[in-house]
């Protein structure tokens, strides 16, 4: 040894100095090839119940999900059979979203497994028993921005992620597709999955496919996770995602997007250079055709499209007409494959697409959003949560957060659905303030928030039939006739928060009702 | 300036959701059908949601007709009685083949007219003409009314009565068609031309829109709203057309001023044809923009 | 006028509803109605249902309907369809007059 650790200068002041390295030390040096090591020294746990044991699950702990296999999901009813049969009570489950497959929550509700529930949203038998007041404490409700930021700050404090990956290798590397061969199922982005996976103190994955190290590229790196386990399947591939999301050949869905596309057209945000975002129901995603015809005609493109993904987006980004792709969340196989195959194709996180916190969160630089909605109010509030009946069966998703971050909001929906009008006096349920929100499209005329005097009138010059907003909503009750209110209980089933955390709205209990009543 | 007719939307008579929306999509004339779109057993069910649609729902503008059936059927004078009182402009009678068709269809509206207190003469008529006698005979059915406005095509029977099929081309329906307009001109009505049922096909109904607009049709049935824009993209004159027609106008008016007769431009005499086409195409200049109006 | 024979019109397709009419033993229109907007809509259907056949001249039936979100001109159509299919007649009265 040259040296004497002594003459130092300040050597105790350092950190993490372990004394002086010792030649005669015992080598301990691992000589198995790398396909050997890998079946031997590795982070996989026989079983999910073993796995629940290792990272020191406990009553009343917060676990997470996320919803990247959408309704085809086998992860959260797997780990929560597994949980209930382990005899667990009080958990919080924050899920990034949960939907109509996750009915057997009902039982673990019922049998105080899960006590407290935040998502992003809810559907089916699950939604319905909530709305009817399946829960004492009410479920809350965050977009995808709001979880992001609760998760950051630590407000939303996450004991165990359970995170299903389509694919990952024996030290964590997990991804929502893989390089390496065509097995198991395929979701695109772990967009949601990735902040939970950095932030939770432990991080499970659940995969069904086992791939060689290292599964690059990977979305949640193994130095963020904890065990792996393997399962049977993590979901049916065909609820997961379509093969590809089709254009709507619905008339109305039609009409409504073409207008959507001749207001962005006249809007004065249709530059070469701009960046955009769609929401993936038929007439928003509709409005993408439409507008990749202008593109083309007045040589036009984008710099970026942002979000959820369809084929759509990527059809036009292999065009070149869309520079670069920012996918928090892939809609179909072709968004899927994209992601794996395009190098501007890029998987990003939750808090990256939406977070308040973020400074440079992707929806703040959107020149334009197209959203959907189930109910639009007189005053631009947006309801995606609650149906007419008052019962949850929606999410709320990025709604708000693109809403608040685009320089554009253009919200389109159908002046009635059946017989309920779309646009109404007050929405059931405030998802999306109406300040945010700068332009309805209905099939029966365009509003414009009068928050946006300048929008109106380049819409008007462009041969737009603008209305008023009461017009519209008046026009609906025409047709319709005037609904009578729903009723409900004074009891709160859900609580809605804004994208910055704080209360926007509250769910209450319906009240059913009958003819005699 | 005279009706515009460029796209007649068929709504299926027994379908309540497409009967209500029938009036966003922005087609000039919207066809209500009892016909062969109605299965022989709702009939009757069809007859009360057109009429009660007829009487309760608002149309706006839009020049609203009804399909009924042949009164050989044993059918189309119920739908007569029905429809007179719901009142929509135009009653279209289907495999019309003579004029006696029209004249005895007439005599059935007149008679509820009467009944009722309308003004004789305020229904309005249509004859479809789907058989190879019918396009023989269409000079007599389309003089044969004082109430026609229009007489139209009906391909699909024409062809089986020919022993044909359609093509894409549509070459065995040229005879048809230009008698059709040929008669209808010589009447002095519209010539309104057949369905185009292969709706997912926009390339083949565009090159169709165009030869019918070519040959003289003021305009076509149609089967899905998806249609209406690239039909009155065919026959919305283009801005240079606009430009030159207006300049044409411009002349006239010049040499009216001067008090000449004879008009030019850029050094060419304008012939009286030349100005009607110009005048024409001024008045069918209206926006391809789905007007959307106060219903 | 008379139910004699069960007598049905619509359909299951939204926007439209589904009428069942069937002869009753007693004096009376006995409804039951399942709507896709009952909380909304419930009374209102209710009331076109029985002013129609009040129209009709119907005093006594049991009447099934299944809406999907039909108009109340859609509700005043099937329910004279069904109407007319139950009392087997075809002797149609069209109330329109002249004024739409």
């Amino acid at each position: 040894m040259s040296f004497d650790m002594n003459k130092i200068p300040h050597i105790g002041e350092v950190s993490a100095v372990h004394g002086a390295y010792d030649i005669n030390a015992p080598v301990k040096k691992d000589t198995m090839t790398l396909k050997e090591r890998q079946l031997m020294h590795n982070k996989m746990i026989g079983s999910i119940e073993e796995a629940i044991r290792f990272v020191g699950l406990k009553d009343g702990m917060t676990i997470s999900f996320h919803h990247h296999f959408r309704n085809g999901d086998f992860v959260v009813n797997q780990v929560m059979e597994v949980i209930a049969r382990m005899g667990f009570k009080n958990l919080t489950l924050a899920a990034s979203s949960l939907t109509d497959i996750h009915e057997p929550l009902i039982e673990h509700i019922k049998n105080g497994v899960v006590t407290h529930i935040e998502t992003s949203g809810l559907r089916g038998k699950l939604a319905e028993a909530v709305s009817h007041g399946l829960m004492d404490f009410p479920i809350i409700f965050r977009s995808h921005g709001g979880r992001a930021a609760a998760i950051e700050t630590g407000e939303l404090h996450i004991d165990v992620a359970f995170l299903g990956a389509p694919s990952c290798d024996p030290y964590g590397n997990a991804n929502g597709y893989n390089r390496d061969n065509e097995e198991g199922s395929c979701c695109g982005s772990l967009g949601y999955a990735k902040l939970d996976a950095i932030m939770a103190d432990k991080c499970v994955i659940i995969t069904d496919n086992i791939v060689p190290f290292p599964n690059a590229p990977f979305g949640i790196p193994e130095s963020q996770v904890d065990c792996i386990v393997k399962v049977d399947s993590v979901g049916d591939p065909k609820g997961i995602m379509s093969g590809a999301t089709r254009y709507t050949k619905n008339p109305k869905e039609l009409l409504i997007a073409k207008m959507a596309a001749d207001v962005i057209e006249a809007s004065g945000y249709f530059n070469d250079g701009f960046s955009m975002q769609m929401g993936s129901g038929g007439a928003s995603l509709a409005t993408a055709r439409f507008l990749r015809e202008k593109m083309i005609a007045k040589n036009i493109k984008a710099r970026f499209a942002l979000g959820g993904i369809t084929g759509q987006i990527v059809e036009m980004h292999e065009e070149g007409l869309i520079g670069k792709i920012l996918d928090v969340q892939s809609f179909d196989l072709v968004a899927a494959n994209s992601l794996k195959n395009n190098r501007f194709h890029q998987q990003i996180d939750a808090s990256y697409y939406a977070s308040y916190v973020n400074r440079g969160a992707a929806v703040n630089q959107l020149d334009f959003v197209i959203l959907s909605a189930l109910e639009v109010d007189t005053d631009f509030n947006i309801n995606v949560l609650t149906g007419s009946d008052g019962v949850i069966r929606g999410a709320i998703g990025g709604h708000p957060d693109t809403a608040a971050g685009a320089s554009l909001t253009i919200v389109v929906a159908p002046l009635t659905r059946g017989r309920i009008p779309s646009v109404v006096d007050k929405v059931n349920t405030i998802v999306t303030p109406g300040k945010t929100v700068d332009v309805l499209v209905t099939d029966q005329g365009v509003a414009v928030n009068p928050n946006r005097p300048e929008i109106a009138e380049r819409l008007i010059a462009a041969d737009i039939p603008v209305f008023p907003i009461e017009k519209l909503k008046a026009r609906a009750e025409r047709i319709v006739g005037t609904p009578a209110p729903i009723q409900y209980e004074d009891r709160i089933v859900g609580v809605v928060m804004y994208r910055d955390n704080s209360v926007i709205d509250v769910i209450r209990q319906v009240k059913d009702v009958s003819l005699d009543d | 300036m005279s009706r515009l007719r460029r796209s007649m939307m068929f709504v299926p008579g027994n379908n309540p959701g497409m009967i209500r929306d029938a009036h966003i999509y922005g087609s000039d004339c919207i066809m209500f059908d009892l016909e062969d779109s109605v299965s022989i057993n709702e009939k009757d069910a069809a007859r009360f949601l057109v009429y009660k649609a007829l009487t309760s729902l608002k149309y706006g503008k839009k020049e609203l007709v009804v399909r009924i059936n042949d009164l050989g059927s044993g059918l189309g004078v119920t739908d007569l009685e029905a429809m007179v009182r719901a009142q929509p402009d135009v009653i279209r009678l289907p495999k019309t083949e003579t004029a006696q068709d029209v004249t005895d269809c007439e005599t059935e509206i007149a008679r509820i007219e009467r009944e009722i207190g309308l003004p004789e003469g305020k229904t309005k008529m249509m004859a479809a003409i789907e058989s190879a006698k019918g396009v023989l005979n269409a000079y007599d059915i389309a003089r044969s009314s004082s109430r026609l406005i229009g007489i139209a095509l009906g391909a699909e029977d024409y062809v089986t009565d020919l022993r044909t099929t359609r093509s894409p081309e549509g070459i065995e329906l040229l005879f048809a068609r230009s008698m059709i307009v040929n008669a209808a001109r010589a009447a002095g009505i519209a010539a309104l031309d057949t369905v185009y049922s292969d709706v997912n096909n926009e390339e083949g109904f565009i090159a169709e829109a165009t030869l019918i607009k070519k040959l003289g049709f003021d305009g076509k049935s149609i089967i899905n709203p998806r249609q209406i824009e690239p039909l009155h993209r065919v026959f919305t004159p283009t801005e240079k057309d606009i430009i030159k027609a207006k300049a044409i106008m411009e002349a006239i008016a010049e040499a009216e001023l001067r008090g000449s007769g004879v008009a030019s431009l850029n050094g060419k005499m304008i012939d009286k044809p030349v100005v009607e086409r110009a005048r024409y195409m001024i008045e069918r200049a209206s926006s391809l923009r789905i007007p959307i109006e106060e219903v | 006028m008379q139910i004699v024979t069960t007598g049905v019109a619509g359909t299951m397709e939204s926007s439209d509803i589904m009428v069942r009419i069937e002869p009753s033993e007693h004096e009376g229109i006995e409804l039951t109605l399942e709507s896709a907007v009952m909380q909304q809509f419930g009374k209102q259907i209710e009331r076109v249902i029985k002013d129609t056949l009040k129209e009709l001249g119907v005093a006594s039936a049991v009447v099934n309907a299944v809406d999907k979100g039909a108009l109340d001109c859609t509700i005043a159509a099937r329910v004279s369809a069904a109407a007319y299919r139950a009392a087997k007649r075809t002797d149609y009265v069209w109330n329109g007059g002249v004024n739409k």
